[in-house]
């Protein structure tokens, strides 16, 4: 049986990750809290929008209403990476070699290791960033599609057109797809390697709420979305990804919707966060469910696995946070 | 479900109104007099907010059409993520004002409180606010549309700048104002000096509210419909409204010998103004044919309207059923018994262009139960 530590913060808890095998929690007033042998706190912003796990270094990237864009290291420091005074900054990006994307209105703006900073403009604003897992390559969600830019070269940017708002995106880790949240209850793929002329569309759609958030398993081969009273996972293992197939729904309870997905770092097991605060494991194999949280006070709104798949940080928008641990 | 989702939604007031209209002036008071209650505040620009206040917000106007297929379902896509930003720390205010462009469309804007669950879910659109320069109202209603949208669209309309236009000119404006939108509270003041108890938290979305706090609402033969007790002009209050109501409201004329009223948009002293609005009266609906009709209509001339308020009486039906709209966007719901003595009608008020008004109105009586009928 998992048990649970838990950790009571003050307000929306943004998200939960962890680094090395100690827990982040980063909450909407703007403190970053690492549980080091008690709990350790980061005066980080006047208001935190963002965090991230940065992919590529052992550290978090933040945003927030004071307009900073911060690198929190496992030791709890805070580095200012950027700023733009009286911008909020919503959405943050790690790539290779320490460079950080962020973006305000029409602009996504790439802040590389050198200290120099490039600027990719757009025709409407920026909702969501995401690198490429390979080379130095950023998309740049938009009203009516993604954008993707070649950082350190001049190559042309590559427009990925589609009627309607992408909130945000995310590359498959064998960057041979690229998935976009939408304003409408639904997810819109492309197929990133297809062959000129091929349909390289996917419509993800019957969602019954707004999809936000998204988790690939180890290889890729599954996406796992919220956005429903289940985890809706889309298989992508095909080189067609999810076109013409169903997904899986793991971990259905009647009314109550799924806030949070996060796979396992080396199983294909789902952790599920609901909007009453239950958390789920579910195996994909079988759908085998496993209670990993009692409901709490609020929705889960940040959820992720430490990197030994033993532990899973969680949070929620009332405050009420935790550590559970599997191997228990 | 949880205590979290339970929480009381936050109001939120949309302020439209052309660059100079006085806007900023009114949000600076805002801001800054002591009213005892905190706003957030999204603006295009800090411009000349010269007030430094963490709640104050810049926003890029960004439009978004939702895909099915429908031209006026727009959203403003920057406001829901500012009210999502926002919404995780509602402690720290009991309020949201926007604050639109002066050529801001406050169509997206309102329809974002409705067509976006999570901003749905937290947040509740109080009312639309338009400032009017009473000095340049004409100029701008030749120039553009917009003008005359907002005004239309409103549910307060603050006529400002009254000092520089004299009582004559003043009357003309008054008389724009009420014909293009016959459904809205009309304020008149200088330096943008109305009373904010008349501007913030007027529930006029919220169907319980709204047409309980007016009792005028859908009249046309009232005087305190126009100007507030902050009016600086009352010296010539009294026989303006004389004239206003000789001029554009009285249409008794147009009763015809069944009962009901119907009001082919009042004529507007300026020319240039295509927003007209058809009040009808009836008597008690049958709903079996009022809910596909006013499904129907909205469906099909969705796009044209701008704003639809209405009190439905419904044949058996002890409460008071109200109505609202926004282009194809339709409320409804119960609201209160019907007190006794009071009379059992139906009204309802329709804004915007190129609608068919006799169509509407035949339409909407062919929906009265048989038994009432003339």
């Amino acid at each position: 049986m998992p048990t649970v530590a838990p950790l009571d913060l003050e307000g929306h808890v943004v998200a939960a990750h962890f680094l090395g095998d100690i827990p982040f929690f980063a909450t909407a007033a703007g403190t970053i809290h690492r549980l080091d042998g008690g709990d350790k706190v980061t005066e980080a912003h006047q208001g935190l929008l963002t965090c991230i796990r940065d992919p590529h270094s052992a550290s978090l990237l933040t945003g927030g209403e004071d307009g900073k864009i911060l690198r929190i290291g496992a030791d709890g420091s805070a580095t200012l990476v950027a700023e733009a005074p009286r911008k909020w900054i919503n959405v943050v990006a790690g790539g290779p070699q320490n460079a950080v994307a962020y973006a305000y209105g029409k602009s996504t703006f790439v802040k590389l290791a050198d200290g120099t900073t490039k600027e990719f403009t757009e025709e409407r604003s920026v909702e969501g960033l995401a690198f490429a897992s390979k080379g130095m390559r950023v998309a740049a969600a938009r009203y009516n599609g993604v954008t993707l830019h070649w950082v350190g070269t001049n190559g042309a940017p590559v427009d990925l057109e589609w009627k309607g708002a992408h909130t945000g995106v995310t590359f498959s880790p064998d960057g041979r797809f690229l998935v976009t949240m939408m304003q409408e209850n639904a997810l819109h793929g492309w197929k990133l390697d297809g062959k000129p002329g091929e349909n390289r569309h996917m419509r993800m759609t019957g969602y019954p709420a707004k999809v936000k958030s998204l988790s690939w398993s180890p290889k890729g081969k599954w996406l796992a979305s919220s956005g429903a009273p289940a985890a809706i996972v889309w298989p992508f293992s095909s080189k067609d990804g999810p076109m013409g197939k169903a997904p899986q729904e793991l971990g259905t309870r009647a009314n109550i919707m799924v806030t949070q997905v996060a796979f396992h770092p080396a199983e294909e097991v789902l952790a599920i966060g609901f909007i009453d605060g239950m958390i789920l494991g579910v195996r994909l194999a079988d759908g085998k469910e496993a209670l990993l949280r009692r409901p709490g006070k609020g929705a889960i709104s940040g959820m992720n696995w430490s990197a030994n798949g033993k532990l899973i940080a969680f949070g929620s928008e009332a405050g009420d946070c935790g550590v559970i641990d599997i191997s228990a | 479900m949880t205590e979290t989702v339970a929480a009381k939604p936050i109001p939120v007031t949309v302020l439209t109104g052309y660059l100079g209209a006085g806007k900023t002036t009114l949000l600076n008071r805002i801001l800054s007099e002591s009213h005892g209650k905190k706003y957030a505040v999204i603006v295009n620009e800090f411009g000349e907010i010269g007030i430094d206040n963490d709640l104050i917000v810049e926003s890029d106007e960004e439009i978004y059409e939702m895909n099915n297929g429908c031209v006026c379902c727009t959203v403003r896509g920057d406001l829901i993520r500012v009210v999502e930003g926002l919404m995780r720390r509602p402690g720290r205010f009991d309020g949201i004002i926007v604050e639109t462009t002066g050529l801001a469309d406050p169509v997206p804007v309102a329809q974002t409180f409705f067509m976006d669950d999570d901003v749905r879910a937290k947040t509740e659109l109080d009312a639309v606010v338009a400032l009017v320069d009473a000095k340049h109202l004409p100029l701008r209603l030749k120039d553009s549309r917009e003008a005359e949208d907002q005004i239309a669209f409103a549910d307060v309309v603050v006529i400002n700048k009254t000092d520089l236009v004299s009582p004559e000119e003043l009357a003309i404006i008054e008389d724009v104002v009420r014909a293009i939108n016959p459904a809205a509270r009309v304020y008149k003041t200088s330096r943008s000096g109305v009373d904010l108890a008349r501007v913030l938290d007027q529930g006029a979305f919220n169907l319980e509210r709204a047409l309980e706090n007016d009792p005028h609402f859908l009249d046309h033969d009232h005087e305190d419909h126009v100007c507030g007790p902050d009016c600086d002009h009352d010296h010539h209050h009294h026989g303006h409204d004389h004239h206003h109501h000789d001029h554009a409201h009285d249409h008794d004329h147009h009763h015809h010998d069944h009962d009901h009223h119907h009001e082919h948009g009042a004529m507007s002293p300026i020319h240039d103004v295509t927003v007209k609005s058809i009040s009808l009266r009836g008597g008690e609906m049958n709903p079996e044919r009022f809910f596909p009709w006013i499904q129907k209509i909205t469906q099909a001339e969705g796009p044209n309207i701008l704003r639809l308020k209405g009190i439905i009486a419904f044949k058996g039906d002890e409460e008071r059923y109200v109505v609202q709209g926004v282009h194809m966007i339709v409320e409804g719901d119960h609201q209160r018994p019907w007190k006794d003595g009071e009379k059992r009608e139906s009204r309802l008020v329709f804004i915007g262009r190129d609608l068919d008004f006799d169509k509407i109105e035949k339409s909407f009586l062919a929906c009265q139960a048989v038994t009432t009928a003339a």
